[in-house]
């Protein structure tokens, strides 16, 4: 007799608090299930029912060190530009220049109401690694930062942010290098450390209930959009942009907006320089995951990603590394399976036109992953209709080293001259 | 260990439970499939199979090991840079005769992605029958997540074995342990994959938390040596499994062949004293099981 003989009642019934259709999930190893658990009844008592002022804290911290509400503020030449009313979310704003502290000041919190000792984050560009060592020095909390190593080569000053704040850096040498490698490293940690540490994710990524817990600290950005717009303009918007990585911004911006069934919601994913997948070399130049991506399970969740067809993850790339990422929010696949989130996608240049063409006509010096979303209001504001937000998830300032180089190599028309300071 | 066409049936997941029980206690082996190459795996896996080892566990390498250490993320590195596909994977195995029933541990997109279609478990679990695997080990498939692939392992007869942590206690303990098939797979310490120089006081916890439970239970993560595998024996277990130790050698030997067999015996006989020094010294062993 076989022992797989058994009777087959589930372990559970399938969790569908944990999925958004056929995404989603908890494809972890089984140490870290139990923390998982834990994280769900914390975000249950805390964010979803304000236990002990929870969300009040939240919100009172996020106005007194994090600086919201943030401004919609209509975008007069690029209205013009247009011909139709721009708006702008302007989550540039935000202390640390990006919307990443609404998810990071909100996880740091909660894993002190969960009594954790510790705060483990992986970063990419090193956005989220500075969000979270910021909101682990306001609340006084150790934390340690995890960060490809060629990363690490290439965000010198971010490294040195994190520093200041408190944080330690651990390099991460496997693979490229990179963010998905960073991501690994970090769940291992988590797998070693569990009992007395939270892991505080850098997006709508990774498994239940991370989505949503990231998603509803990043839900205030269309929370007040909505708002605003209605007070502002005297209606809900036509469309709603907003650039796409893993999605937080994306889905922080969106979700308020879901059930207006008359707003079109754009995720702008990085099409990088191609939107095909080099099998041999196992590299995606683009990050279109939502656009071009197959379905399967990365970091916990199933859902669209950038893989070869044995399923191997590939490299992904853009120019902007806040979106260099092989896989995506699974609400995002979700909701852009059932329609009600448009995949879009603009490449590099694009980008970084969209950069220069802010800053000069604006004075706003965008993120290069905002400027994906400033990119497609470009190309296609015809397709948009009157009146249109767009999320400036973050400031450029990180940005001005890669933008000069890559400035100096191409033709870009919304461009001013980089020879200007030759004598 | 191809079955030659034989129809699969339920009887074929018992290969691994009765291996283990006929060989009590039994020695568990790992490495990676394409490390650093197909044909030297190989000859790598009937090297264990004559040094002792009762089950062989091969790994179908996958580009994000999440539950891995350094060494076994390095030797997944090797074989995909060498190459390794899903369907060279089956080859070999088709290829192997060995008298250890053989098991595959992946990560679950793998299995996802195998055939066809794209998010479907059915192909792979029935290439996998049809190359005489056994049994299936998935370090990132908690049993929440587990029921198209046990579904899929029942209908081809294969054993789903899954990991119990450190961390997993109570009502979660009691369902999985009803669930396992095969043998338990008990994780000796939190964290990743990796040979340590000592048996963890988890270990023994854990292995009296799992007394009570009639499914054989065997302990890896962090077994490098003979005596370590005396040690966790004596605790309780009714197998041990080694990984890193074995994959050090590949990485390292000038004679991986000769030196994996001999480990593998050095492991085997380090398991059989601690039974030994078990029936000598504790009156309420447990019976070896026939057959
Ligand atoms: C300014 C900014 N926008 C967007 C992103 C992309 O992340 P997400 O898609 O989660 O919003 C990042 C990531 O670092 C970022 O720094």
């Amino acid at each position: 007799m076989s022992t797989s003989d058994h009777d087959h009642d589930s372990i559970r019934e399938r969790d569908s608090e944990a999925t958004f259709g056929d995404y989603g999930g908890q494809y972890v190893p089984e140490a870290l299930m139990p923390a998982l658990q834990e994280l769900e009844d914390a975000y249950e008592r805390y964010v979803l029912n304000n236990e002990d002022g929870f969300m009040d804290e939240f919100r009172e911290r996020m106005r007194d060190f994090g600086g919201r509400p943030t401004p919609l503020q209509r975008a007069d030449r690029l209205s013009e530009r247009y011909d139709r009313e721009i708006y702008l979310k302007r989550e540039d704003l935000v202390h640390g220049g990006a919307h990443k502290l609404n998810n990071a000041l909100g996880q740091v919190l909660l894993a002190k109401y969960m009594g954790k000792e510790r705060i483990i984050a992986e970063t990419g560009a090193g956005q989220h690694g500075t969000a979270t060592a910021m909101a682990a020095a306001h609340l006084d909390m150790p934390c340690e930062i995890y960060m490809g190593r060629t990363d690490v080569n290439r965000q010198r000053p971010n490294v040195y942010r994190m520093r200041m704040n408190g944080a330690e850096v651990n390099p991460v040498d496997a693979g490229s290098g990179t963010l998905k490698e960073a991501i690994n490293e970090t769940m291992r940690d988590w797998a070693t450390t569990v009992e007395r540490t939270h892991y505080v994710i850098g997006s709508v990524v990774g498994p239940h209930p991370f989505p949503k817990l990231v998603r509803d600290f990043q839900a205030v950005i269309g929370q007040e959009a909505r708002q605003q717009i209605q007070q502002q303009a005297g209606r809900l918007p036509d469309s709603v942009v907003a650039c796409a990585g893993g999605g937080s911004n994306t889905m922080g911006t969106f979700h308020e907006f879901v059930p207006d069934d008359d707003v079109s919601l754009y995720a702008v994913e990085a099409g990088g320089s191609s939107l095909q997948i080099d099998e041999d070399e196992g590299v995606a130049p683009n990050s279109a995951t939502l656009s071009t991506g197959t379905d399967g399970v990365l970091h916990g969740a199933m859902t669209k990603l950038l893989q070869s067809e044995d399923g191997q993850i590939v490299e992904s790339h853009s120019v902007s590394a806040g979106l260099d990422y092989a896989g995506v929010g699974p609400e995002l696949s979700h909701l852009v399976e059932t329609g009600r989130v448009t995949p879009v996608n603009v490449g590099d240049e694009a980008a970084l036109n969209g950069f220069h063409r802010l800053s000069n006509l604006e004075g706003i010096i965008p993120a290069l992953e905002s400027s994906h979303a400033l990119g497609y209001l470009e190309e296609q504001h015809e397709e948009l209709g009157d009146l249109v937000v767009v999320n400036v998830s973050g400031r450029g300032d990180k940005d001005l080293e890669t933008v000069l180089e890559e400035t100096e190599t191409r033709d870009l028309e919304a461009a001013p001259d980089v020879e200007v300071f030759d004598s | 260990m191809s079955d030659d066409g034989q129809p699969t049936t339920a009887a074929a997941g018992s290969d691994i439970e009765a291996a283990i029980r006929e060989n009590h206690p039994a020695l568990i082996t790992y490495i990676t499939a394409g490390d650093p190459s197909l044909e030297e795996t190989k000859a790598y896996v009937e090297a264990l199979d004559r040094g002792g080892a009762d089950l062989i566990e091969l790994g179908l390498p996958f580009s994000e090991p999440v539950a891995e250490g350094a060494t076994i993320q390095a030797a997944i590195n090797r074989a995909l840079e060498a190459g390794t596909t899903q369907e060279g994977f089956f080859e070999l195995v088709d290829e192997l005769e060995t008298e250890a029933p053989l098991l595959v541990m992946t990560y679950y997109n793998m299995i996802l992605q195998y055939g066809e279609a794209t998010a479907d478990v059915g192909p792979f679990v029935e290439r996998a029958a049809d190359a005489g695997l056994s049994g299936i080990i998935v370090p990132d498939l908690p049993a929440e997540e587990a029921d198209p692939l046990r579904t899929a392992c029942d209908d081809h007869g294969l054993d789903l074995v899954f990991i119990v942590a450190p961390t997993t206690e109570g009502e979660r303990l009691d369902r999985i342990m009803s669930q396992v098939s095969g043998f338990a797979y008990v994780q000796a310490r939190l964290g990743t994959t990796g040979a340590r120089g000592d048996v963890s006081s988890a270990t023994h916890e854990s292995l009296a938390r799992l007394a009570e439970y009639d499914v054989p239970k065997a302990v890896g993560f962090g077994v490098s040596e003979g005596d370590h595998a005396a040690e966790i024996v004596e605790a309780g277990a009714d197998g041990v499994i080694v990984g890193s130790a074995l994959i050090d050698i590949i990485a390292s030997s000038d004679d991986p062949v000769a030196d994996l067999e001999a480990k593998a015996a050095e492991l085997k006989r380090g398991a059989v004293r601690g039974g030994e020094s078990l029936t000598n010294d504790v009156e309420d062993a447990p019976e070896p099981e026939q057959p």
